[in-house]
């Protein structure tokens, strides 16, 4: 151990006992203080000391689902970023990348995620959602085969989905912005 | 491998002392041959192992033959019946124990002389105060998170006025054929969370192809984990050591790779995707482990060079070895960035640090956020939480006199602590 202890005598650089801030903690604060929100997107923290658990609401203003507002909720583990965020929809939605248990299909959310993408990059991946729904990687395997089938049926069943009407019989959470 | 009786034990010594007792032309200029290293290697040195798998089994026996005989094991499992097959400290009578436990009761009982004490616990579950009585810290983990906690706590307890609180950290994983041991000296060289962006994520398949498109055995499996468990009990939580819990996940999946005519889904592989076990080979542990124990005695006994740094192994076709420096991190959570200490007067508040901060030329600080281990401090964004930590900005600064103050900003390779004198 000699060697150690006086590699460790040389190498003085100002070392002090350091505060407990996890690294995933740490992490998360600088994500999050370094979010860029557009006016479409906002957060909400059930408890502002808590930083690994938040809201993510987004009211998109172009697209099929305009007018709508689209709560998500955040929960990071201690092992962020090495694990991805879990991310769910709260309302049960007609999008064919959403499943009716608030599932979202994203490849950066799972299969593609990697520690050097940050919260950002999650959140512009959930607005592009509301912007291009993407009929090739269904979640909701009806509701795009609706969209290929025919795009301007399954732009008004979004729009009747989104104020609570059923869509083919089947329930749907009213979501519009107040 | 051991042997049981003492004669056995000092041949042992006899071999070791061979390098103990005179130095070679690659014996490091701080090396010291004779009766006070043997001392220190016997008597004095104390080593902490942290896992007592199929890597901890390796290492807590190769360390107490090695003559460490002050060893101290910690893991918070039990013995499977799936664990016998390469954890061979463990016989089937052990089943259910502590894994921690049986192993130190192993190695006492065959190798004379060695105190192991065994923790039945989580590392999380001691403080800087446990930590500060070791040498060495042996680390046979397969999590990631347990790496990284033990790799901030050794690099947070390092304190300059007293070199023997750098612990060095000597780290081996394995991954099927493939495996690595790497010497982290906290603060000096790179650390765990430096290299953080080189491990591969845990598997996950496209939720897409989960739901609508599967094709193999573990899509079923994460059909059943990831979609139906929320769906049919939305208030309960899977617990992936519950026996029933995977009782329901493999008859879920088995009826729906039934229906997408995929073979394979089985109780194992059930357990396997759900726990995210990769699968552990008792050849690449060995390897690892012995790579492992002989850095501790290099290290511990300066005979010859440690490793510098990274020692990767891969066996899948024929052996390749290869050895590089791992480069520490300007943008590493732990490690990187500057510490320093900043001066403040009784008067001044914690706005007056931001300012101080946004003034100094060489952080390029603009909108810095900071946080202490008690929490947030000032967060300057998004709208909600700044309002919530604005009241801190007339506090005081000698209230955080003598404390570590975290600060991040985009401007910063990633934080700077600062010290308040
Ligand atoms: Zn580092």
């Amino acid at each position: 151990m000699i060697k150690i202890w006086s590699m460790k005598k040389e190498a003085e650089n100002g070392q002090k006992k350091k505060p407990k801030t996890s690294a995933a903690q740490l992490r998360v604060q600088k994500d999050i203080t370094e979010l860029e929100l557009p006016s479409t997107m906002s957060t909400n923290f059930p408890n502002p000391s808590d930083l690994l658990n938040f809201e993510l609401i987004i009211q998109p203003d172009e697209g099929m689902y305009k007018g709508g507002s689209f709560k998500f909720t955040f929960n990071i583990s201690n092992n962020y970023p090495h694990e991805a965020p879990k991310v769910k929809l709260t309302q049960k939605i007609y999008h064919p990348n959403l499943d009716h248990q608030g599932n979202v299909c994203l490849n950066i959310l799972r299969e593609d995620w990697k520690p050097v993408l940050n919260l950002n990059a999650l959140v512009v991946g959930l607005q592009y959602l509301f912007l291009e729904p993407n009929a090739e990687d269904p979640l909701n395997k009806d509701a795009a085969n609706d969209l290929l089938r025919d795009r301007n049926q399954f732009k008004s069943w979004v729009a009747a989905s989104m104020s609570g009407k059923p869509v083919k019989g089947e329930p749907y959470d009213y979501v519009l912005a107040r | 491998m051991s042997h049981g009786n003492g004669q056995a034990h000092t041949q042992t010594h006899a071999h070791v002392d061979k390098v103990l007792e005179k130095g070679g032309p690659f014996t490091d200029e701080y090396f010291q041959a004779g009766k006070d290293v043997k001392k220190f290697l016997r008597e004095q040195c104390k080593v902490l192992i942290i896992g007592a798998g199929g890597l901890g089994c390796e290492i807590v026996a190769n360390l107490a033959l090695t003559g460490f005989s002050d060893l101290h094991i910690i893991d918070m499992d039990t013995i499977d019946v799936s664990n016998l097959n390469r954890q061979f400290l463990f016989r089937s009578s052990d089943v259910g124990k502590s894994k921690a436990v049986a192993a130190a009761d192993f190695v006492m009982k065959r190798i004379p002389n060695v105190k192991v004490t065994a923790h039945h616990n989580k590392i999380q579950d001691f403080g800087d105060d446990f930590y500060m009585q070791f040498n060495l810290v042996v680390c046979g983990l397969d999590s990631v998170e347990a790496r990284r906690w033990i790799n901030a706590t050794l690099y947070n307890m390092v304190d300059d006025d007293n070199p023997e609180s750098l612990k060095p950290l000597i780290d081996g994983g394995t991954e099927g054929f493939k495996g690595q041991s790497r010497v982290i000296l906290p603060t000096i060289s790179s650390c765990y969370e430096c290299s953080l962006d080189m491990l591969t994520p845990p598997t996950t398949f496209p939720i897409c192809t989960i739901a609508n498109t599967p094709r193999l055995p573990e899509h079923c499996i994460e059909w059943a984990s990831v979609l139906e468990w929320p769906k049919v009990f939305p208030s309960k939580k899977l617990d992936n050591d519950d026996p029933d819990h995977i009782e329901w996940l493999l008859n879920k999946s088995l009826t729906r790779a039934t229906e997408f005519n995929i073979e394979g889904v089985n109780w194992s592989l059930v357990q396997g995707v759900v726990k995210n076990i990769i699968p552990s080979v008792a050849s690449t542990n060995a390897i690892i482990a012995a790579s492992c124990c002989n850095e501790a005695f290099k290290i511990a006994t300066t005979t010859a060079a440690y490793l510098n740094n990274y020692m990767m192994f891969i066996g899948n076709e024929g052996v390749f070895t290869y050895t590089f420096e791992h480069q520490k991190r300007e943008s590493c959570v732990v490690c990187g960035g500057e510490t320093m200490d900043l001066e403040v007067k009784d008067e001044m508040i914690v706005e007056d640090l931001l300012e101080i901060l946004k003034q100094k030329a060489e952080f390029q600080v603009r909108k810095p956020s900071l946080s202490n281990d008690q929490g947030n401090i000032y967060l300057q964004y998004p709208p909600q939480l700044e309002e919530y930590t604005r009241q801190n900005l007339s506090k005081s600064l000698s209230d955080y006199k003598g404390q570590t103050i975290l600060v991040t900003d985009a401007n910063l390779p990633f934080k700077l602590s600062l010290r308040l004198v």
